[in-house]
């Protein structure tokens, strides 16, 4: 607009490589400093806003560990399992995508992130299979709730209210990711990054492992609560 | 072209630099998006007063001649809703501390421009849910949706004004999220952390309790709307859920939000109190620091709303002894305002006229809240009208007088108009007066033991209810003056000049209105805040 061009002109503007410098920032360090510590802040609020739901399902588990240990035994932990490993590779595919971010590399960041995606899809469809399971065998919470065989269903039923949730929560900031990832493949690819300049795959990554750490600590307090001491199979 | 006279070109200023309405709806400009707040904020002023206006009309007589008690319920929660959501939280941070924070600390914008153009039409959006629940019939829950009241019985559209609230919180995170990061980064060359103005100090603590508080508050709301819309069960027995749980998360933030309304009204008092006494504030450190120091202990008394909730006595008798801690740092603030008038030369203009105001009723405020948080005694006067006295003193005694004190401030600097100066002294002295006549035969009516949110009462109370309503008209007129004034200089104002009012700031030392960038020169911070000697040095020179 006319006051960026005006800045344009001052001669802070365009080293070659840098992307763009905003016209209210001083230097390149300046920007992706506040950029950097922007999405740090980012995070904290994300970090309180799971842990309201972190801080429910504490509270409940204390109150009724029985009914919580019986409900969590219908989760199916051998998908679970498989999401966990494939979030984890995901969230190696995109420090590998940073890393190729910085050194340049522009075809092999786009495959990168293109893994990150397809693992990050691979995650969401297990999820929607695992919702749908649940939903027939009428395990989702309300008039038509049932758990068979579990101990106490008033409070199972809380456990699986807290498991829609806190997943539920957790997959729309995937769905998320997904989308802003499409935009970073789209841009990666027609060279918007440079080793110089790739704040934005940087902070994503940020998000990404971000979600991914929800997710591993999801895992153990929804799926693994009552699996000690038996047989896995 | 020569002319007899040659119109005198105006300068480049802020509101000049580009025309049209798409110029305003797609800015960047901090003081442009300041100005969108203003008007989207005082039209929910005047959906909030004129709910007020209702209450007071329908309490002047004890039985319920205007409306049926539940036209009552929805008429003071979206007068509650519509207050605390869209006009106590943003008012400051967002129209005074959007404008001026960069132009305190010497920069061009802050941090994230589009991110704050974004948080006005987050903000927008909410707004837009909350005046389709006020079209389409209202809430009846009041503004803390306590479950299961709020998630099973409660006819009103809960899950709507959940909704907005919900989306008007991610506008404020948005907010305090752009404030921490332009205070980091954004500084000007020299201006350490202990030359920033004391209101920075404070709408950086404010940003704090923003980011921490309100992503709490956002998943509660979460969960009560996927209880009521979904029946996914978190709070009501049925459900297996506790409704308490509700009420320590919805505190958790909401507390805090008192400050988040509270501490950005002190950082304006801070300003004014040293301006009109020309005269460096009285322990500046000790105002930092306990801006922070609220800050944090504000985090950790949320369970004094929760004396009478079944809330183990133990936990009570710790939230208690926090409730009064967290006074020691707001007292601080109260004496070291007053001891910057000590043998300062106070100039009783209507900014200073208002925050001397403000220090008055904070103090009553404050105090009353320790009443408050004294166990014993909050079993009497929970829900109350003592409790609505208290944090009317402190909600509209202090946050809504600080931000006037503030708007009479710094008119000049964002219109580079002057108002009448006589007429603002009136309106200053009306909303003194009014609101004591208003909110202070509550604390009598709350004592002898009426009940907030009733329509009808015993006809003894009715003497005092009459008063309170007769001075919330006096308050109306002290809040309608300035609207007409104010509008009124922006045409026929007097030109106000870069520093009318001889303070110290950055903010001063551009041209009144200012340009689009701020400065013409980025300044070099060389002397501490609040340095009037420097200040005669210029102006002499």
């Amino acid at each position: 607009m006319a006051s960026d061009s005006a800045v344009a002109s001052h001669g802070t503007h365009a080293h070659p490589g840098y992307g763009e410098l905003r016209h209210h920032f001083e230097n390149h360090e300046q920007q992706k400093d506040a950029s950097t510590i922007g999405m740090w802040v980012f995070l904290l609020t994300e970090l309180m806003f799971f842990g309201g739901l972190f801080l429910a399902y504490f509270v409940y588990r204390q109150w009724y560990p029985a009914a919580f240990a019986s409900a969590s035994n219908k989760t199916d932990l051998w998908l679970g399992a498989f999401n966990t490993t494939v979030l984890i590779c995901s969230s190696l595919t995109m420090a590998m995508a940073v890393h190729a971010a910085s050194t340049g590399k522009r075809i092999l960041l786009v495959g990168f992130l293109i893994a990150t995606l397809l693992l990050g899809g691979a995650f969401l469809g297990v999820k929607a299979y695992e919702y749908h399971d649940k939903w027939v065998h009428h395990e989702f919470p309300g008039e038509h709730f049932e758990c068979e065989g579990c101990a106490d269903e008033v409070h199972s039923q809380l456990f699986f209210s807290l498991y829609f949730g806190m997943t539920g929560l957790h997959a729309s900031h995937m769905i998320i990711g997904f989308g802003i990832l499409l935009v970073l493949i789209w841009q990666a690819w027609h060279g918007k990054f440079t080793e110089k300049w790739y704040t934005p795959i940087e902070l994503f990554g940020l998000y990404w492992h971000f979600v991914d750490i929800v997710w591993i600590f999801l895992f153990p307090l929804l799926y693994l609560i009552d699996r000690s001491g038996r047989s896995l199979l | 072209m020569i002319t007899a006279t040659p119109p005198v070109k105006e300068k480049q200023n802020y509101l000049n630099a580009e025309h049209g309405l798409k110029s305003w709806l797609l800015t960047q400009d901090h003081k442009r998006i300041a100005i969108l707040y203003l008007i989207a904020v005082s039209v929910f002023f005047v959906v909030g007063g004129l709910m007020a206006v209702l209450i007071r009309l329908e309490l002047a007589t004890p039985v319920g001649d205007l409306m049926d008690s539940n036209t009552y319920n929805k008429v003071f929660t979206m007068h509650g809703v519509v207050m605390i959501f869209f006009f106590l939280i943003p008012s400051i941070p967002a129209i005074l501390g959007n404008f001026l924070l960069p132009l305190m600390i010497g920069a061009k914008d802050l941090a994230f421009p589009r991110i704050n153009l974004l948080s006005w039409y987050v903000y927008m959006l909410g707004g837009v849910f909350g005046v389709v629940v006020l079209l389409s019939g209202g809430v009846d829950t009041g503004w803390t949706f306590y479950t299961p009241f709020s998630t099973t019985y409660s006819n009103g559209y809960v899950v709507m004004t959940a909704l907005a609230a919900f989306i008007n919180g991610f506008s404020s995170i948005l907010t305090g999220l752009n404030f921490i990061v332009t205070v980091h980064r954004m500084r000007a060359p020299g201006l350490t952390w202990f030359r920033l103005p004391l209101f920075v100090w404070a709408h950086y603590a404010t940003s704090v309790i923003m980011i921490l508080g309100t992503p709490v508050v956002a998943v509660t709301l979460f969960l009560l709307m996927l209880e009521r819309g979904l029946h996914i069960g978190f709070f009501d027995p049925a459900y297996g859920g506790d409704p308490v749980l509700f009420q320590h998360l919805f505190w958790f933030y909401s507390h805090p939000a008192v400050y988040i309304m509270i501490l950005p009204s002190m950082g304006v008092i801070s300003e004014v109190i040293s301006t009109f006494s020309s005269k460096k504030p009285f322990g500046y450190t000790f105002i930092a620091f306990s801006s922070v120091a609220i800050a944090v202990f504000g985090f950790l008394v949320w369970g004094h709303h929760l004396f009478v909730s079944s809330q183990s006595a133990y936990a009570g008798m710790v939230f208690s002894i926090l409730s009064y801690i967290v006074a020691i740092p707001s007292a601080i603030k109260v004496f070291n305002w007053s001891s910057t008038m000590y043998k300062g030369s106070v100039r009783l203009e209507a900014p200073m006229v208002y925050a001397l105001g403000f220090i008055g009723l904070f103090t009553v405020g404050g105090l009353t809240g320790l009443f408050l948080s004294a166990m014993g005694l909050d079993v009497h006067l929970t829900d109350t009208y003592f409790v609505v006295a208290h944090f009317h003193y402190v909600m509209v005694g202090g946050a809504i007088m600080g931000y006037q004190a503030g708007i009479h401030f710094w008119w000049p600097k964002m219109t580079g108009r002057m108002y009448p100066k006589a007429a603002a002294l009136v309106a200053s002295i009306l909303t003194f007066v009014g609101f004591n006549f208003t909110f202070f035969p509550q604390f009598l009516l709350g004592y002898m033991g009426m009940p907030r949110r009733y329509h009808v009462y015993p006809p003894e109370f009715q003497v005092l209810n009459v008063m309170s309503s007769v001075g919330a008209s006096v308050l109306g007129l002290g809040y309608l003056i300035p609207a007409i004034y104010l509008i009124w200089s922006l045409k026929y104002g007097a030109v106000a000049g870069p520093n009318p009012w001889g303070a110290t700031g950055l903010e001063w030392q551009t041209s009144s209105p200012p340009p689009t960038e701020n400065f013409e020169v980025t300044p070099v911070v060389t002397t501490e805040a609040y340095d009037y000697s420097a200040l005669e040095v210029t102006q002499v020179g």
